[in-house]
């Protein structure tokens, strides 16, 4: 089967739009963590959906991944070599882009097996690592712009366009949301005592 | 195992009963007590002891009853007995931050018998097992107790190594934890309290954290033994203690008293009260209020003072004038206590600050309601890591009970009081 | 013996029942925790949860457990 596939370029096209998909999945990953940092929430979105919205498609994200490396590795028209999975500068196939994505691997790992391991860390620890996947997501972004050939097409240029802008939009939100990360704007007593008062 | 292990030689004869101070014996701020002087009052302090002797020195404290002074009355062996037990390395605190802004009992006992002070962290330190304690005093007092340290280092008394250490600014900064987090980080904050600081505290050692007024007493303990300290105080309640009087006394200041004595005869001590006193604030700006006739004739001590919902508390006792307006006087504490909250807590940071500007409002006479006071500090007791929230709670509570005639004029739009600015005093915050 | 007493004993609960707790330096008040288990949590006039000071009652423990697990701040505690 991987013949065949090899034999029409299958794997190829499989580990090129598994790429794109990952962008803009990445993209959406980051941008819910804003929401949940920021407390974000709607009626129909309370936040601990947005916050499980985010962890399902981060592991979601991580199988994709995964789905994207393995097909790039076995496809025969470019030769990348397994240890480049991990280790960046090591591809004969263009070193640098393929590096790039190898760190954003690299770097989500690390975010990957500190949150799985959430409870049993500092959550300092925990939290520093986590903020790594605002590294991460640049290094995917330059990964994506120069790995593959595809910024020809049309769509291509629009979907790392739009994943741009959605993560910029999400950084900004993220820096002028809450002062304090999750802390509520401090009431006026009256306002409060209101509230108080309709509660 | 022979009687004199404590004291080396002949003990001496037990002190008269219900005589004489046993902590201010002599000092005077600016003229501490030396070494030398010091040591021909009380016999030198047999500080090397063996594991057992260490466990009996403890069971000699808890046979004495020592309750903590800083405030919690914590039985204090208990304390002992949970650092000496839980291995590591422990390491001695002795807490005379005072953070409190009206009482200066643990200044006065720095300033004039350091070496009391200091015999008792080097007695505590053995006790539990420790080799270093840190000394942390106000900053005005830090200059006599490294003079004392040095005294004491120039003889070679004590195998434990003594480290005088400036106590921060704050209100909160005198709170157990709060003091290591100053040692370990230079931050004056709290911490959650699982781990307890007997089991891991400073740079995750057992610690012992103890008011230095306590410690002084353990000095004085392990000298005369259980049955000394009991002579004096109750029975429930043995020995003597430190009080800060303050506001309407002839004369402010600290004295040494035994507790139990009547309050009346406490403040006989600061000369009486200079004028006619409505009420009293007593343990500290976070302990409670009680009218001058219900209180007068009580026990100065916790049984005592229990049937009026007050306690002696870190030994505050302040006289409002009559003719002042305690509701002001009570908001001005609430906005302070509000300002002192460590930030850490939602519920102390915002609850603290929404019932002092409600409270403010009351005070001032203008639209307010006590019903959602009574609400939030519902809310805020209890849900903070120090006992900070908790303490603001129940002395603004007391003062909505006590001086209910007062809020009724308050909400009809009139007050009593000459004006509104508050009479006790506050403290000028060091620039950080 | 003294030591064991000193250190003091958790409160002699039956085995089986849990105690939800909140680390009230690390809560944020960010309020998933009453989302997820509105019958065990309220949330006060600020925000900051309010637990049961009692056991968690055996109905209600999976969403006590969903709500330390989603807690952003580790702040929630069942133990």
């Amino acid at each position: 089967m991987i013949a065949t596939l090899a034999g029409t370029q299958g794997l190829w096209f499989l580990s090129r739009g598994t790429g794109l998909v990952l962008l803009a999945l990445f993209s959406v990953i980051v941008a819910l963590g804003v929401a949940v940092a920021n407390g974000s929430a709607t009626r129909r979105w309370p936040r601990f959906s947005v916050v499980e919205l985010h962890r399902t498609l981060s592991l979601f994200g991580i199988a994709l991944l995964v789905l994207h490396v393995v097909t790039a590795l076995l496809d025969p028209f470019v030769n990348i070599g397994w240890a480049a999975t991990l280790v960046p500068f090591v591809s004969p196939y263009r070193t640098a882009a393929i590096a790039a994505g190898t760190l954003a691997v690299d770097l989500a790992g690390a975010v990957l097996v500190t949150s799985v391991l959430r409870h049993r860390l500092k959550f300092r620890t925990w939290r520093a690592v986590h903020w790594l996947a605002y590294a991460a997501w640049p290094l995917a972004f330059i990964h994506s712009l120069t790995a593959g050939n595809d910024l020809g097409i049309w769509w291509v240029g629009l979907i790392e366009w739009g994943c741009a802008a959605l993560v910029g939009t999400a950084v900004l939100a993220r820096v002028f949301g809450r002062s304090r990360s999750g802390r509520p704007p401090v009431k006026s007593p009256a306002r409060r005592a209101d509230e108080a008062m309709v509660r | 195992m022979s009687g004199n292990r404590f004291a080396g030689p002949a003990v001496p004869a037990v002190p008269a009963v219900r005589t004489g101070p046993r902590l201010l014996t002599g000092g005077f701020p600016g003229a501490p007590t030396s070494l030398h002087d010091h040591l021909a009052r009380h016999n030198p302090l047999l500080t090397r002891l063996c594991r057992s002797s260490a466990d009996a020195l403890i069971e000699e404290v808890r046979l004495a009853g020592l309750t903590g002074r800083g405030g919690a009355a914590f039985p204090a062996a208990r304390k002992l007995a949970s650092v000496a037990a839980a291995g590591g390395r422990p390491v001695v605190v002795a807490n005379g931050t005072e953070g409190e802004p009206a009482s200066a009992k643990d200044k006065v006992l720095a300033a004039t018998e350091p070496h009391l002070v200091l015999d008792g962290a080097v007695i505590a330190a053995a006790m539990v097992g420790a080799r270093k304690a840190y000394i942390v005093v106000d900053p005005v007092v830090v200059a006599t107790m490294e003079f004392a340290v040095a005294e004491r280092v120039a003889a070679r008394l004590d195998r434990v190594r003594l480290r005088v250490v400036p106590a921060a600014d704050g209100f909160v900064a005198g709170e157990a934890s709060a003091v290591v987090n100053w040692i370990e980080r230079g931050v004056p904050a709290p911490r959650s309290t699982p781990p307890r600081l007997a089991e891991r505290g400073l740079h995750g050692q057992p610690t012992l954290v103890n008011n230095i007024e306590t410690l002084a007493q353990i000095a004085l303990i392990a000298r005369y033994g259980a049955r000394w300290f009991r002579s004096a105080g109750t029975q429930a309640e043995p020995g003597t203690m430190l009080v800060t009087l303050t506001g309407a006394v002839r004369t402010e200041g600290v004295r040494e008293i035994e507790i139990g004595r009547p309050v009346r005869d406490v403040l006989a001590l600061a000369g009486g009260l200079s004028v006619p006193v409505s009420a009293l604030l007593l343990g500290g700006y976070s302990g409670a209020w009680v009218r001058w006739p219900d209180v007068a004739d009580l026990p100065f001590s916790a049984a005592g003072l229990a049937g009026v919902h007050a306690g002696p508390g870190a030994g505050l006792i302040a006289a409002l004038p009559a003719d002042r307006c305690p509701l002001v006087e009570t908001a001005a504490i609430a906005r302070y206590l509000a300002g002192e909250s460590a930030g850490q807590c939602g519920p102390c940071l915002f609850g603290l600050g929404a019932i002092s500007a409600e409270l403010t409002s009351l005070a001032a006479g203008r639209p307010s309601s006590p019903d959602l006071i009574r609400r939030w500090l519902g809310q805020v007791d209890g849900r903070g890591a120090c006992r900070h929230p908790d303490g603001a709670a129940r002395m603004i509570r007391s003062a909505l009970s006590v001086f209910a005639a007062e809020v009724s004029e308050h909400l009809g739009g009139w007050c009593t009081g000459p004006s509104s600015f508050p009479v006790l005093p506050f403290p000028y915050r060091r620039p950080a | 013996m003294m030591s064991r007493a000193a250190r003091g004993a958790p409160g002699g609960r039956p085995p089986g029942l849990a105690l939800l707790t909140v680390d009230p330096i690390a809560c944020d008040g960010r309020g998933l925790c009453a989302e997820i288990a509105p019958e065990l949590v309220t949330l006060d006039d600020w925000g900051y949860p309010i637990v049961p000071a009692q056991p968690v009652p055996p109905r209600w423990l999976t969403h006590a457990r969903e709500a330390v697990r989603l807690c952003p701040k580790l702040a929630l505690k069942l133990e």
